[in-house]
């Protein structure tokens, strides 16, 4: 017995060591901010600690109109999206409408932020979709003179981030539904009386908002520091402080690296605040909740609410639907002059530009893609088997991560990206490392591995810990019960959560223009860094480029189990 | 694997008196310095020992125990030994004892028949006296010819009997068995229980059932040990036969 009490105390060190592997990173990232911040970074002369960095920070000018963008950004995207999310469970949940969003959201996540946020840049632009439609009835000749893309309030930009992580935020609120166990909850509360909507946003949503709580924190932190999409749709003077912070760390001018770490942490201290106020707001919601519930107050008419609590995520997953289809019009249109709804004559010219130029940026976004999310399989494997087996089999449908786990790995979603990104850019130069696809990967695999542990945690602890004894009673060792039995029966959540891997990697823009430096340039870079040409051409190629490799990663981990078990009916309904 | 040739030899009769058969010695199970359950007992080749108690009595975790799966919240004291071997110390991949369960757990992701090579041990070689093993132990439980069919095109007693057909293919020394009738109804249970004795009575292994049925208690035929809240009493058990007095019997619950 002594020996099995050790193996369990290594596995209870394995449970962690993959956790703390993950996060370390940003650890050593803040490390690396915190530093030249106070003036210290002696490969670039600053051998004294000295507040200076930060009086060069707060001279800069239109510096508080970009930390509050950041800051309004950050709980403006997250609130709506949530209260979207939110509105629409309550009003469809158990519908047809359920199951066609569920049908028609699922390959949303496949599509890029920077490729979202293009698509909907080709429908509010003044010479976009829309203002083409209004053309005709109110008499336009040429797009209206009107500040839409980048409009100093940022209100595109996160529309732009609202598009996308609404989407988002509903596929982990369906995963995540059925252990809120809605359908009794909801014939308890209508039998009490209780209007739909009512009934399930008192019964059902506070269970399930706190199994989608990280997701959402992540959602706030990568909304208050947000590049790629504020790069596309948001304002530029001043532009909001992460794309600021970029450009002073790519300048040319090194000493601007000591005041751009300075700048690094005040995102941090905004996204904290966000993430702060975000809590004090939970706690409101959940008191006027209660109120609200110890009232009584049934709604039991609520007809006309439900009907309109569909218009939000109609409207982002329209967005993203309708931007892709006017992306791809646009990459194969000829000469295609204003009021025009459809493109005149259309030509595969640009596609064989793009494809010549985009062949070296697809091939590295895939290999780094593959080669971290592979990694983040491995690791997240080890770590739920290890966590797993810290627990005896009666226990094991109970097992989660515990919440120190879940805090380290999902570290690198809820710090913002550019403050520690930033700390490792300096600690990789100063180990003289060179930017490679190996390296490139390796940051990678610090934000895809959250997502994977996220996608593959449940599934992995839902199958039935018998069958592994089963195995083990015939006289199979761990490995090939992992290999034979529990890997197989998960094949299609396995396959699922290596695409998130793939899809998140193949979207990451701040780690590869940051690690990368530029000479590792990922179809991500690329179609970002056309967003100040405006060549719309181009733009609808790279961007369909950009979504096509994550799309065809997910129609793979969708088909593949039905060709791999193809025969088995159990297999089918897992 | 190594294919253990004893397993199969001693189940001549007499020949395991002297350490045949699967001892439980000294066995105390407790958690936190509360004793949950103590049995010392010996079931003889081919004979069932029924253990009965309601839920949380201590049936699964006697079940954990012998099986390996024990956790080490609980401490357990004594020996278990099988065939002469003590196999306490072992993992439960090398103690050879069979399990089944409520529910027949057929790997969804195999065919019927690649379920049954999975458990055949690795010694017997070939594909073709592999698959021929695999067909014998199916018509053994009645179901020839199914050997291609998916699991879940099965009725619940067909699915019983193979998982049966499964744990007897590795060629277990023992057998336990964790209320593996209680999802069949009435008809099927008694044919299923009726084969799975005939088979344990047949092949000399020396199984435990934990069940709530006392008709399950009545067809396994030896003798009955209930633990937990209905045998309050510090010993209770019931022993149809006579000769087996011998076997001494100490089983008592704390709850």
């Amino acid at each position: 017995m002594s020996a099995d009490v050790s193996s369990r105390s290594s596995r209870a060190a394995v449970a962690f060591a993959v956790p703390l592997f993950l996060a370390l990173p940003v650890g050593v990232g803040l490390i690396g901010v915190v530093l030249p911040a106070f003036g210290y970074l002696p490969a670039l002369g600053g051998d004294a600690f000295s507040l200076k960095p930060f009086r060069h920070l707060f001279a800069q000018p239109g510096l508080a109109a970009s930390a509050l963008l950041s800051h309004a950004s950050g709980l403006v995207t997250t609130a709506i999206s949530t209260l979207g999310v939110a509105l629409f469970l309550a009003a469809f949940h158990g519908t047809a409408v359920e199951r066609i969003a569920r049908r028609a959201l699922a390959p949303l996540l496949a599509v890029p932020h920077a490729a979202a946020a293009f698509g909907l840049a080709f429908l509010i632009a003044p010479s976009g979709l829309i203002f083409r439609l209004l053309a005709a009835p109110f008499d336009l000749d040429r797009p209206p003179d009107l500040l839409i893309i980048g409009d100093p309030f940022g209100l595109a930009m996160m529309a732009g981030l609202i598009a996308k992580e609404m989407p988002f935020l509903l596929l982990v609120a369906f995963a995540a539904l059925p252990q809120a166990d809605p359908r009794r909850r909801m014939q308890l509360a209508a039998s009490l009386g209780y209007g739909r909507m009512a009934g399930f946003l008192h019964t059902v949503w506070p269970g399930v908002y706190r199994q989608i709580r990280l997701p959402v924190l992540a959602v706030a932190a990568y909304a208050s520091g947000v590049v790629d999409v504020a790069l596309i749709l948001g304002p530029s003077l001043p532009a909001p402080l992460a794309v600021r912070l970029v450009s002073w760390m790519n300048d040319p001018d090194l000493s601007l690296r000591f005041m751009a770490s300075a700048g690094a942490l005040l995102q941090l201290a905004i996204t904290g605040l966000v993430l702060l106020l975000w809590f004090v707001g939970e706690r409101l919601v959940g008191r006027i909740r209660r109120s609200v519930g110890a009232g009584g107050w049934r709604l039991s008419g609520d007809g006309a609410l439900r009907a309109a609590s569909c218009i939000p995520v109609a409207l982002s997953g329209g967005a993203i639907f309708f931007g892709l289809f006017w992306l791809l019009l646009w990459s194969v249109a000829g000469f295609w002059a204003f009021p025009a709804i459809l493109p005149p004559s259309v030509s595969l010219q640009t596609w064989g530009r793009a494809l010549e130029s985009a062949g070296g940026p697809l091939a590295t976004t895939f290999l780094v893609a593959i080669l971290s999310a592979s990694a983040a399989l491995v690791l997240v494997v080890v770590l739920l088997e290890a966590r797993r087996r810290q627990f005896r089999a009666s226990a094991a449908r109970a097992v989660r991560l515990s919440s120190v786990m879940a805090g380290l790995i999902y570290l690198p979603l809820i710090v913002p990206q550019i403050a520690f990104i930033f700390g490792l850019q300096v600690t990789i130069l100063a180990l003289g490392l060179t930017p490679s696809l190996l390296l490139l990967s390796a940051v990678h695999l610090v934000f895809v591995a959250p997502y994977v542990a996220l996608a593959l945690a449940d599934p992995w602890f839902a199958v039935d810990p018998r069958y592994d004894q089963v195995a083990a009673s015939l006289g199979h060792g761990s490995l090939k019960t992992l290999f034979r039995i529990r890997l197989p029966i998960l094949t299609h959540a396995v396959l699922t959560a290596l695409a998130i891997g793939f899809a998140t990697s193949v979207g990451q823009y701040l780690p590869t223009v940051l690690i990368g430096a530029g000479r590792l340039p990922t179809i991500t870079t690329e179609a970002v860094a056309l967003a100040s040409g405006g060549n719309r051409r181009v733009i609808g190629a790279y961007a369909l480029l950009q979504t096509l490799l994550p799309f065809l990663a997910f129609t793979l981990s969708g088909t593949l189990p039905r060709l791999l078990s193809g025969r088995r009916l159990a297999m089918k309904r897992r | 694997m190594n294919l253990h040739q004893s397993a199969r030899t001693p189940a001549s009769g007499a020949a395991s008196d002297a350490e045949g058969g699967l001892i439980l010695r000294d066995v105390e199970i407790s958690l936190d310095g509360r004793s949950l359950l103590a049995l010392d007992r010996r079931v003889l080749p081919g004979e069932t020992l029924t253990v009965m108690g309601p839920s949380g009595s201590g049936k699964s975790t006697l079940f954990a125990f012998v099986a390996g799966f024990l956790d080490p919240a609980f401490t357990a004291r004594g020996k278990v030994l099988l065939g002469g071997r003590d196999v306490s110390g072992l993992t439960p991949q090398e103690r050879r004892i069979g399990l089944l369960f409520q529910d027949a757990l057929l790997f969804p992701h195999m065919s019927v028949g690649e379920n049954l090579l999975f458990a055949l041990p690795a010694a017997l070689k070939g594909r073709r006296a592999r698959g021929e093993a695999a067909e014998r132990m199916l018509a053994e439980v009645g179901l020839a010819g199914m050997f291609l069919r998916d699991p879940a095109t099965l009725s619940g007693g067909q699915a019983a009997r193979v998982a049966l057909a499964r744990t007897l293919l590795a060629e277990p020394q023992a057998l336990l068995l964790d209320e593996p009738f209680s999802r069949l109804d009435q008809e099927l249970r008694e044919t299923t229980r009726d084969l799975v004795f005939a088979r344990i009575a047949e092949r000399k292994i020396p199984a435990i059932l934990v069940t709530h049925d006392p008709a399950d208690a009545a067809a396994a035929g030896g003798d009955v040990v209930v633990i937990g809240a209905a045998g309050r009493g510090d010993e209770h058990a019931r022993q149809p036969g006579a000769e087996r007095a011998e076997t001494p019997l100490r089983a008592r619950a704390l709850r």
